[in-house]
């Protein structure tokens, strides 16, 4: 079932990039130190509208500090990030996320003592507007905003493939499960861009397989994605052009075949533990 | 919609007490533990929903005792050598309301820090913010008669000017308006946590980030919980204030606050009706047993109470309640291991629609 | 003198809170326990003060142990809600106890001091006094020293900066966690058992040392050895400063204030560049 394209909620700034060509997201020349570790030196990169892009690298090489800049969960010590143009500079993750730049965590992160569903009513929260006084008053329109947003809900369950787990408590649900129900709580959050951290890390091959399905199902849907990354059949299966990240620094970027090839991405892996092609 | 019945036939049933408790005594017990309940449930919005461990909510309460209290008596205060600011008492509903505002104020500055301020910093700060409201009322005796008291303070008047005029002297009108308090504050409460707001907050108390990540403000939220939680509780403290009319600092003293924390835990920290259930067992214990057990027995065997049910029950007695009868009763795709229920009304209502 | 003992205190629930990341709320009671326990011995069972004092310490200890070993160690793990909801709860339970042995009069405690002060050129102090103050900056240095020169301190530090790691090394967590709150609980017993005879004896006598404890501990940073010591300097200063300039009813607000600010404005401490746990 193909889903209808939705519409850009009124949050969003209007200059709609798709068609001038520039970039939705851009990383310009970032930088992060912790003291005196360097995370990532000086990295600069764009995702443009549509694209699937990978980004990989042994472990440590700054990928996640890369996704927790550009969310705006730590602050770069150089550089900026623009999404659609617009400098996220001082921005808080929540901010981020109502422009359109949604993530997920390496670590399966869901409400655990939530229902399945509450889970994804939560990642719903901002297409909703009612404020607390007309809670409070309980107005009408409060109550049809409800049925609006536990529509939607079941709407996504249906399209993650987790209805028949409505009502279980998200902790209680398997790992795999977890890992959709992550997927589905971004999802529901509306983003133009989805960012995923490892979303296939620890499932077996034909989840892999279902996820990779999904992916397709998501781009349909208007989606961009930018991902991190071990599994390398999902990075070959899916992406459009490969970042690769060492010890802080871009190393190579091209499309897939070509960063297989790509020598000193062999090196870096090969220095520092195993790869799953 | 069963927990729903359920509950109007219960205030149904409250609100009949006066026709047949005659005891003056016994209605005064109900009233205070009414009064505190109110502010139980204002304080299980902050710590139960919210998950933010404020210790000082006290502060609130005895914020809005005395300045309604004190906007309804009047004051003056010397500003400077020549210059007397002064205060005309005002009617007593308009002293609540400001006791309301004032409350609500702090509860605003309180939710500010509580972003900047985590954890164990946080419980610190609020314990010592009531700290200080205790000590600024015991030493600004020119305002607040430190520890002489305010006293004297009027009872609530309702009027229909030339028709009709009630003022609170006896026990039974005050009981209704804590009666009204309670019932106005709970619907507020349940509306806010049944709501997307209310899921906003559950999220930032289960999961920060991941609340961030999709979008929800956590400053904005921290801030609304606190505020509408000192409001209640300025609420309660001016009813408070007004029945037994008489005031001292020792209405800060961090004893209440645990006495509303205990209320808030036992009964189910994070359940709508947990704080009712605690604030019923700790408000009219103490009073049962009063001729059995010196207050300091009592408090012993209150504290031994919180450690055992943190230890085997620690999400409080209604969750717990709740996991029992869904286990022995429910639908076996229900099931779920104790512990496990974050709000045990709405549960029950979605397994029995 | 003020200054020496407070930082006792401050010493004490800094390695509790630092190390095991527990809010004490008991700190307080032992505090009181601590100077019950010489008017016991002294005024009650007439031992001899210096003795009393030791056992005082030594109770003290042996009390903060059994409190780690009773309710904490079942709940290690557990978030930090329930462990501080525990520690209300033994708070209550330790108050009321004090409260119904000893009734809620004030008790004074001899000391064997000579009544008239010492007198060093144009100052004159009290006896006990100098001896409070001569006790507690030894404790301070003994502790510093055995933070720093023992064993079980490095232990203490290693846990102090990574729990997973100190266990992986070896270093046996349970012990370091019944130490720590059983040394902590000691030097505020001692606190206590020193300033009973100063002042006077009272069960709620702790919950005002325990805020202020909290109010050093946070000027000084967590787990900061050298800071709780200087940050109970600093309290005693700014409290007779306060007392001083508005009025002696807000001497103990002045705790809190510090506190309110501190913890606005410098989350960290005021000294965090300092060591840690030493």
């Amino acid at each position: 079932m193909v889903m209808p394209r939705r519409p850009v909620p009124s949050n969003r700034p209007v200059e709609d990039v798709a068609s001038n060509g520039e970039p939705l997201l851009s990383i310009e020349n970032v930088s992060v130190h912790f003291g005196g570790l360097v995370a990532v030196s000086n990295i600069s990169f764009v995702v443009k509208e549509g694209e699937v892009v990978s980004l990989i690298g042994p472990n440590g090489a700054g990928k996640t500090t890369a996704f927790n800049v550009i969310t705006g969960f730590l602050a770069p010590t150089s550089g900026r990030v623009r999404y659609r143009g617009r400098d996220l500079s001082g921005m808080r993750p929540n901010q981020v996320a109502g422009l359109g730049l949604v993530r997920t965590f390496q670590k399966t992160s869901v409400f655990a003592k939530n229902t399945v569903l509450e889970n994804i009513l939560i990642g719903l929260h901002l297409q909703g507007t009612s404020r607390a006084w007309e809670v409070l008053l309980a107005l009408g329109r409060v109550r049809a905003e409800d049925i609006r947003l536990r529509k939607k809900a079941v709407e996504i369950l249906e399209f993650i493939g987790l209805s028949r787990r409505a009502n279980e408590l998200g902790g209680a649900l398997a790992y795999g499960e977890q890992r959709l129900l992550e997927v589905a709580v971004a999802l529901a959050a509306n983003p133009t861009l989805l960012m995923l951290d490892e979303p296939v890390s620890g499932m077996n091959p034909s989840e892999t397989e279902g996820f990779m399905k999904m992916l397709g199902r998501i781009r349909e849907r208007g989606i961009t994605v930018l991902l991190v990354e071990h599994d390398m059949r999902m990075v070959m299966g899916v992406s459009g052009r490969v970042l690769v990240l060492n010890q802080g620094t871009i190393i190579a970027e091209g499309p897939p075949q070509e960063i297989q090839r790509n020598p000193e991405v062999i090196e870096a892996y090969l220095g520092h533990g195993t790869q799953h092609a | 919609m069963m927990a729903r019945w359920f509950g109007w036939l219960w205030v149904a049933f409250l609100v009949s007490v006066p026709l047949w408790i005659k005891d003056q005594y016994f209605l005064h017990v109900l009233i205070m533990t009414g009064i505190f309940t109110i502010a139980a449930m204002s304080l299980n919005l902050l710590l139960g929903y919210t998950g933010q461990l404020s210790l000082g909510h006290v502060a609130f309460f005895g914020i809005g005792a005395y300045t309604s209290a004190l906007v309804s008596l009047g004051f003056d205060l010397q500003i400077t050598n020549d210059h007397v600011f002064v205060f005309d008492p005002k009617p007593v509903w308009l002293g609540v309301i400001s006791g309301i505002a004032v409350a609500g104020f702090f509860g605003w500055v309180i939710g500010k820090i509580s972003f900047k301020v985590r954890g164990a910093y946080f419980v610190i700060v609020t314990i010592s913010f009531a700290e200080v409201m205790r000590l600024v009322a015991l030493n600004w005796v020119d305002l607040t008669q430190g520890p002489m008291a305010l006293s004297s303070i009027p009872p609530l008047t309702l009027q229909i000017p030339g028709v009709w005029e009630l003022t609170f002297w006896r026990k039974t009108p005050n009981y209704y308006l804590m009666l009204f308090l309670a019932v106005v504050s709970f619907i507020t409460i349940r509306r806010l946590v049944h709501s997307r707001i209310g899921r906003a907050l559950v999220a930032l108390r289960e999961n920060e980030t991941l609340a961030t990540s999709v979008g929800v403000d956590v400053t904005r939220y921290l801030v609304l919980a606190a505020v509408v939680s000192a409001a209640i509780a300025g609420a309660a403290g001016g009813v408070y204030s007004h029945y037994v009319r008489i005031i001292d600092p020792d209405v800060f003293l961090f004893i209440y606050t645990v006495t509303m924390v205990i209320m808030v835990i036992t009964g189910g920290k994070g359940t709508l009706s947990g704080p009712i259930v605690g604030g019923l067992i700790f408000g009219i214990a103490p009073e049962m047993l009063r001729e059995l057990a010196q207050p300091e027995i009592q408090w012993i065997i209150y504290g031994a109470l919180m450690v055992a049910i943190v230890f085997f029950l620690p999400d409080g007695i209604v969750p717990a309640l709740g996991s029992w009868w869904r286990n022995h009763f429910a639908d076996p795709g229900s099931r779920q291991p104790p512990g496990a229920a974050a709000d045990g009304d709405a549960q029950a209502a979605r397994a029995v629609k | 003198m003020l200054g020496s003992t407070y930082a006792l205190l401050g010493v004490g629930l800094t390695l509790i809170f630092g190390i095991m990341r527990v809010v004490n709320f008991t700190h307080g009671e032992l505090y009181t326990f601590g100077a019950y326990m010489v008017f016991l011995f002294v005024m009650v069972l007439e031992l001899n003060f210096f003795l009393a004092l030791v056992l005082a310490a030594l109770l003290g200890v042996v009390l903060g142990a059994v409190i780690e070993l009773t309710l904490l160690r079942p709940l290690r793990g557990a978030n930090i809600d329930t462990t501080m909801l525990i520690m209300i709860g033994a708070w209550i339970m330790l108050q009321n106890t004090e409260q119904f042995v000893w009734s809620g009069i004030a008790k004074s405690i001899n000391t064997p001091f000579p009544d008239e002060p010492l007198t060093i050129g144009p100052v004159s102090v009290s006896w006990v006094r100098v001896f409070v103050f001569g006790v507690a900056v030894l404790l301070i240095v003994g502790v510093h020293l055995l933070i720093h020169r023992t064993r079980l301190g490095k232990a203490m530090r290693a846990t102090f900066q990574d729990h997973d790691t100190a266990a992986l090394m070896g270093v046996n967590i349970n012990h370091i966690y019944t130490a720590t709150f059983a040394l902590g609980s000691g030097l505020a017993a001692t606190a206590g058992a020193l300033l009973g005879p100063v002042f006077v004896v009272a069960p709620t006598m702790g919950n005002l040392a325990a805020l202020k404890a909290f109010a050093i501990v946070i000027m000084g940073g967590l787990g900061n050895f050298k800071g709780a010591t200087l940050g109970g300097f600093i309290l005693a200063f700014v409290e007779e400063v306060g007392a001083g300039y508005i009025s002696s009813g807000y001497r103990d607000a002045m705790g809190f204030l510090l506190i309110i600010i501190v913890l606005v404005f410098r989350p960290t401490g005021l000294f965090a560049q300092s060591e840690r746990v030493g």
